[in-house]
């Protein structure tokens, strides 16, 4: 069984009197281990289908799968739970909560999660040790550089032990040094923990490293590559 | 966590925070300088007249309290007086010969009220005796003494060794007229009491009238400590049960034979508490400002929280914390600067000698001792916490209100 099932998603925007549609009827299934990236241009609904597919928002038409729980039937609440537990975030910008440590930005995540105090403790240095960034536990998001901060986003995002990652685009805001460093750990931990990670993205060097790329435009997805070996 | 995160938000934008901390502390120490203020005013007001006027308690015949005439003595007075003189918690107790009389100088002549004392026994029942301003207070060896309050001397005319004509009524209803010799004048905080309150000695005074010196209108009760009061009311009206069902005698407290006195103390304090709470409603609109501010600016952090998985109940929670703790921190702070004033004032005074005449003439001392109770301290913070809750409310519902997606998407 897939991780995600998209069926027939549409979505509509009715904040103007005029209707935007930035979905118009998307059919995606995502397998577990993927290493996906959604590209398209500006305005493209890459976003809104990330939104969707990470429970963030919901389908206007259409239902979304993930491992069988139909998103559309959970309540509000049971959807933020949903999301705690099964769903990781790696966000372009505005990642971190700026008042805590690195290291507290990773536990918190397992706080909301109710695991005891010692034992996140424990997961959140072996998260920040893996993302190569253990020295800096103790500093907090402003005193961090941009691709130091997109590590610890990524720690904070492996900690809840999602089934799946969604990280909209997490380069776009870093040097190339910073971005290969980050798409590397990201990598790695694909390969070592079979984490699935989907990307929104029209970044090049992620494209590069993806092993799926999904195209999309207008609402529709017009391309789905596979690159083996990658 | 989530303490640990609403109180580092505090500090995120120090000015905007320290502004509110003033201005809590601020309004908190006005509040608490006012109580402090009004309290002080209210005590002295009512320590003086328990030490010089009327004393804690008082003992008449009931018809005596309706117009005050001297033939309305008490019953057995002296064993009265003796048997309460026994109680522990009493200080002092006074058997005086109370009347309306008029005093005349040579230039001018005004009502007053005139006390037959005995000295011993009214130097432990009134402090009066600690305000004499020039010559002596009242002793069984001088002649005919009589002591003035400095406002009637002022108004007769009338000093040390000069004479005081007093008119009134004796036993046998004849009117009649006694000469006294001023031995000492006195001064209290109230103007009015000084203008028309004379001492004698009662066994000068019961000649004139033609009552045997040990009766009595009046048992002035003085006690240790007057908050005892209705405990020995109580204790009285149980000892003396009998006289009071036959209503030979009526026992009444300070506050009852002032009961503008009583009532002003009460009302002091509802103003403080009023004072208190329209300073906090005022603050609460800052309050809700600030806190509404801090949401906005903090739209997208509040929907990654959300996203991650925040429930709605932390997020509110987090908001009213930080409301919580911007607000008792600025009170705490308050409280401390309150403290020192109070602490301040309450030992050196606040002087108010500038309008010492007006405040003389309302029975005001014009050095004002503060005094603020534990309460209104408590009661302070626990305003402000709850006004903090009620603040948060709007801003927490605004947070609530944000979709993940749509804060995120400002986001992106």
């Amino acid at each position: 069984m897939s991780i995600i099932e998209a069926k027939g998603i549409y979505k509509t925007y009715q904040e103007t009197k005029i209707p935007v549609n930035a979905l118009n009827g998307v059919d995606l299934k995502i397998e577990e281990g993927e290493f996906t990236a959604i590209v398209g241009p500006s305005g493209s609904g890459k976003t809104t289908l990330l939104n969707i597919l990470g429970g963030l928002d919901l389908p206007t038409e259409g239902d979304i799968f993930i491992e069988g729980t139909n998103l559309k039937q959970l309540s509000s609440r049971q959807l933020i739970d949903f999301r705690l537990h099964n769903i990781g975030f790696v966000f372009q910008a505005y990642n971190l909560i700026p008042v805590l440590t690195a290291r507290e930005n990773t536990e918190f995540i397992l706080e909301l999660q109710k695991v005891p105090k010692k034992e996140r403790r424990k997961q959140a240095t072996q998260l920040l040790e893996a993302v190569g960034i253990a020295d800096k536990a103790d500093h907090r998001p402003g005193q961090l550089s941009g691709g130091q901060q997109q590590r610890v986003a990524v720690a904070r995002a492996l900690a809840s032990q999602p089934r799946f990652i969604i990280a909209d685009e997490p380069t776009a805001n870093l040097d190339s040094k910073s971005t290969n460093e980050l798409l590397e750990i990201m990598a790695e931990m694909n390969r070592k923990y079979r984490s699935t990670f989907i990307f929104a993205t029209h970044d090049q060097r992620v494209m590069d490293k993806a092993r799926r790329i999904v195209t999309i435009d207008d609402g529709k997805i017009i391309g789905d590559e596979t690159f083996e070996g990658r | 966590m989530l303490i640990a995160i609403a109180w580092r938000n505090l500090w995120r934008n120090k000015l905007r925070s320290a502004v509110i901390f003033s201005s809590i502390a601020v309004g908190i120490i006005g509040a608490v300088f006012s109580d402090g203020f009004m309290s002080g005013m209210t005590d002295q007001r009512v320590n003086a007249a328990i030490a010089n006027e009327v004393a804690d308690i008082q003992i008449h015949q009931p018809a005596f309290l309706l117009n005050g005439e001297i033939r309305y003595q008490i019953p057995r007075a002296q064993r009265i007086a003796q048997k309460i003189r026994t109680l522990p918690e009493v200080k002092g107790v006074s058997l005086r010969m109370k009347t309306q009389a008029m005093a005349a100088s040579a230039n001018a002549g005004t009502g007053i009220n005139l006390y037959g004392v005995n000295p011993a026994d009214e130097r432990k029942t009134s402090d009066l005796h600690t305000h004499i301003i020039e010559g002596k207070y009242l002793s069984e060896n001088q002649k005919i003494p009589v002591v003035i309050g400095q406002k009637l001397s002022r108004k007769l005319d009338l000093g040390i060794g000069d004479k005081l004509i007093v008119t009134l009524t004796d036993s046998s209803g004849t009117i009649t007229n006694s000469a006294f010799q001023i031995t000492g004048i006195y001064k209290t905080a109230n103007d009015r009491y000084d203008a028309a309150s004379v001492f004698v000695n009662k066994k000068d005074l019961a000649k004139v009238i033609g009552y045997p010196a040990s009766s009595g209108d009046e048992i002035a009760i003085r006690l240790k400590n007057s908050r005892n009061t209705p405990a020995v009311m109580k204790k009285l009206n149980r000892i003396f049960r009998k006289e009071v069902q036959k209503k030979r005698i009526i026992l009444q407290s300070w506050d009852q034979i002032q009961p503008l006195l009583k009532s002003m103390v009460s009302m002091m304090n509802y103003f403080s508490y009023l004072f208190l709470l329209i300073i906090l409603a005022a603050l609460a609109f800052a309050i809700i400002n600030t806190m509404l501010m801090a949401v906005m600016e903090r739209t997208r952090e509040i929907g990654m929280l959300m996203a991650l998985g925040m429930n709605k109940r932390k997020i509110f929670l987090l908001i009213m914390l930080e409301t919580v703790l911007l607000s008792v921190v600025g009170a705490i702070l308050g409280l401390l600067f309150s403290i020192l004033i109070v602490n301040h004032y309450a030992t050196y005074g606040f002087d108010l000698s500038s309008v010492a005449s007006g405040l003389n003439y309302l029975g005001y001392s014009s050095r004002i001792f503060f005094r603020v109770n534990t309460n209104f301290y408590v009661m302070s913070i626990v305003l402000v916490a709850l006004i903090a809750v009620l603040s948060s409310i709007s801003p927490a519902l605004k947070a609530l209100k944000l979709q993940p997606a749509t804060a995120i998407r400002d986001m992106i």
